[in-house]
């Protein structure tokens, strides 16, 4: 080893444990902020690693560097300004997007690595070329699944797309058996020296990408999301294989691996497997044969002078948010709300479900942009038991996580997973815009209950009624 | 390096990162995704390597060069969102810790 050989070594292993801290780190409140700092300064670490390594030995080309500078700058810019802008409701599409960005980098690379060898190691036959191939393919498979399903993902958060009957007919399966055959038999001609082939492993992958993500019901798409991280980071690793860098499998790997983890807990946060995610279609899809369901026969609805009279006399509260509260952009008005009942000497607590929103711990995000106070969310386990002495809860665009028929009946696709049991409390109110179904499609025997009061309308023009009514009332005026 | 030490860097990894996050408060579940999503744009080394070996074949260099693009979209991207959501939670310090 020579001198640039053993700086760069030393730099990667500085990179990687720094890498390794900043993981660790970002899953403590405590450290989470300067972990997600430190994890930034080792990728610029990196980079100043590799450019210094390279201007050390062979130089870097003037017309190199003019891309560098150039993909650099679109890429880092475009990054910087969706991150500053996007709005807070909308992360998990964000996150998805990003993700997808990284996998089509793997994908794109081993493409022009496929096309263009420039690695010594594979030029010169001291990587095996079957190994090469290897590495590339799992780069361009994997990469295009990520990109295509993270892309999918993001548009069925947004709502561009929806989860169309025909998507959830067994015959899908089949197709995606035949886009992953496709993929593999693509993989075999390019081992043996079809470079063309290359083009067919690209759409097969991707194909395989969206006919995988496409049936899946927007519940289960937190768990999606995961998993494609967890994809991203092992396109990531076959990356490195195909270059030749172990700073490069190391992150990579160290990603698809905490990803894997994190889509576990999220899939018993749901009661369901990774397999019924993936393969099950979505839960309303089964809810449609299932007899579990039927129409409402005994919706109480009331007003918000009601709710707002109601919520005086309370002495404790449990706010449970959910999707509803994100897309009506209602959590300051509630924060709003929750401080005039405090300032009354009302206790306020929110019942955080691990998968209310459409993304784990979406809820904390958006309560904590309106400061809410972090000791008041209290997980699911811990906040259960407090339901029976508790006078009022608020059911904010909640809808699945809070269906007692997930206990009570066994014919329920819900059926096992774990819910909040408002519906010990004295009084529920449920703000809602109408009498849609929830995102599983599945009927909610909760609003069914004696105790149960439906306030109709949007969240956001609900709680704004509910604040003057409270004024009225003299709540919060001490 | 020899393909099977990469192996074992694989190996290794992997372990790594099934044993980092063992426990996650459901709050940090979006931020840790997210800042590890932005960890595994690490492809952009790949796609710089690919650009300075690229000499001056013009493919390789434009192919990199948007490869460097995802990939930093996604780094840069990345870790400021993770911050802006973190600087969420430090506005107002805990001080009861479940």
């Amino acid at each position: 080893m020579n001198l640039p050989d053993i700086i760069k070594f030393v730099i990667d292993l500085i990179a990687v444990l720094l890498l390794a801290l900043g993981i660790k780190g970002l899953s403590k409140v405590r450290s989470a902020r300067e972990a997600n700092i430190l994890a930034a300064f080792a990728m610029l670490l990196s980079v100043v690693g590799l450019l210094a390594y390279y201007l050390g030995t062979s130089g870097i080309p003037i017309q190199s560097w003019a891309w560098i500078i150039i993909g650099s700058l679109v890429g880092s810019l475009l990054g910087t300004l969706l991150a500053k802008k996007v709005p807070m409701t909308s992360m998990p599409e964000t996150v998805a997007l990003f993700n997808g960005f990284g996998g089509m980098s793997s994908l794109l690379v081993a493409v022009g690595a496929f096309l263009f060898p420039f690695n010594e190691g594979a030029k010169a036959g001291s990587i095996e070329p079957f190994i090469n191939d290897i590495s590339i393919s799992v780069s361009i498979f994997v990469g295009a699944i990520t990109f295509s399903g993270s892309i999918v993902a993001m548009a069925k958060l947004q709502g561009w797309l929806s989860t169309p009957g025909w998507t959830q007919v067994k015959a899908r399966h089949f197709v995606n058996i035949a886009f992953g055959a496709t993929s593999l038999l693509a993989f075999i001609y390019l081992i043996s020296g079809n470079i063309s082939s290359i083009w067919l492993l690209v759409i097969a992958s991707s194909l395989l990408g969206i006919g995988v993500t496409l049936p899946i019901g927007g519940a289960d798409m937190p768990v999606v999301i995961s998993l494609l991280n967890s994809y991203s980071g092992i396109a990531a690793a076959a990356a490195g294989f195909v270059v030749d860098s172990q700073l490069l499998i190391v992150a990579g790997a160290m990603v698809g691996a905490a990803g894997l983890i994190l889509t576990q807990v999220m899939c018993k946060g749901m009661n369901r497997s990774l397999v019924s995610v993936l393969f099950g279609g979505s839960l309303s899809a089964q809810s449609t044969k299932s007899s579990g369901s039927g129409e409402y026969t005994n919706i109480t609805s009331c007003s918000v002078e009601e709710c707002a009279l109601t919520l005086e006399a309370a002495n404790r509260v449990i706010v449970v948010p959910g999707y509803g509260l994100a897309v009506a952009q209602a959590q300051h008005t509630l924060r709003e709300v929750t401080k005039k009942l405090e300032q009354n000497g009302i206790e306020v607590v929110y019942a955080i479900h691990p998968v209310a929103g459409r993304m784990p711990g979406h809820m904390n995000v958006l309560l904590a942009e309106a400061d809410v106070p972090y000791e008041q969310l209290k997980e699911m386990d811990i906040v259960n038991p407090e339901f029976p002495a508790t006078d009022v809860v608020l059911v904010l665009g909640a809808n699945d996580v809070v269906n007692p028929q997930a206990k009570n009946d066994k014919s329920s696709p819900l059926y096992g997973m774990p819910v909040l049991d408002v519906q010990e409390a004295r009084t529920v109110f449920v703000i809602k815009r109408g009498m849609s179904a929830g995102y599983s499609g599945i009927k909610n025997d909760l609003f069914d209950l004696p105790n149960t009061s439906m306030v109709f309308g949007d969240a956001k023009k609900v709680l704004s009624e509910l604040i003057g009514e409270l004024k009225d009332l003299g709540v919060g005026e001490k | 390096m020899n393909f099977d030490s990469l192996l074992w860097v694989l190996l290794l990894g992997s372990l790594l990162g099934l044993e980092l996050i063992g426990k996650v408060p459901p709050t940090l579940h979006t931020p840790l995704m997210s800042g590890a999503n932005a960890i595994s744009g690490i492809t952009m080394l790949a796609a710089l390597t690919a650009i300075i070996k690229a000499e001056t074949n013009s493919p390789l260099l434009i192919i990199g060069s948007i490869s460097l693009g995802f990939a930093l979209f996604n780094v840069v991207g990345g870790f400021f969102v993770t911050d802006r959501m973190l600087a969420m939670f430090s506005r107002k310090p805990t001080k009861k810790n479940k």
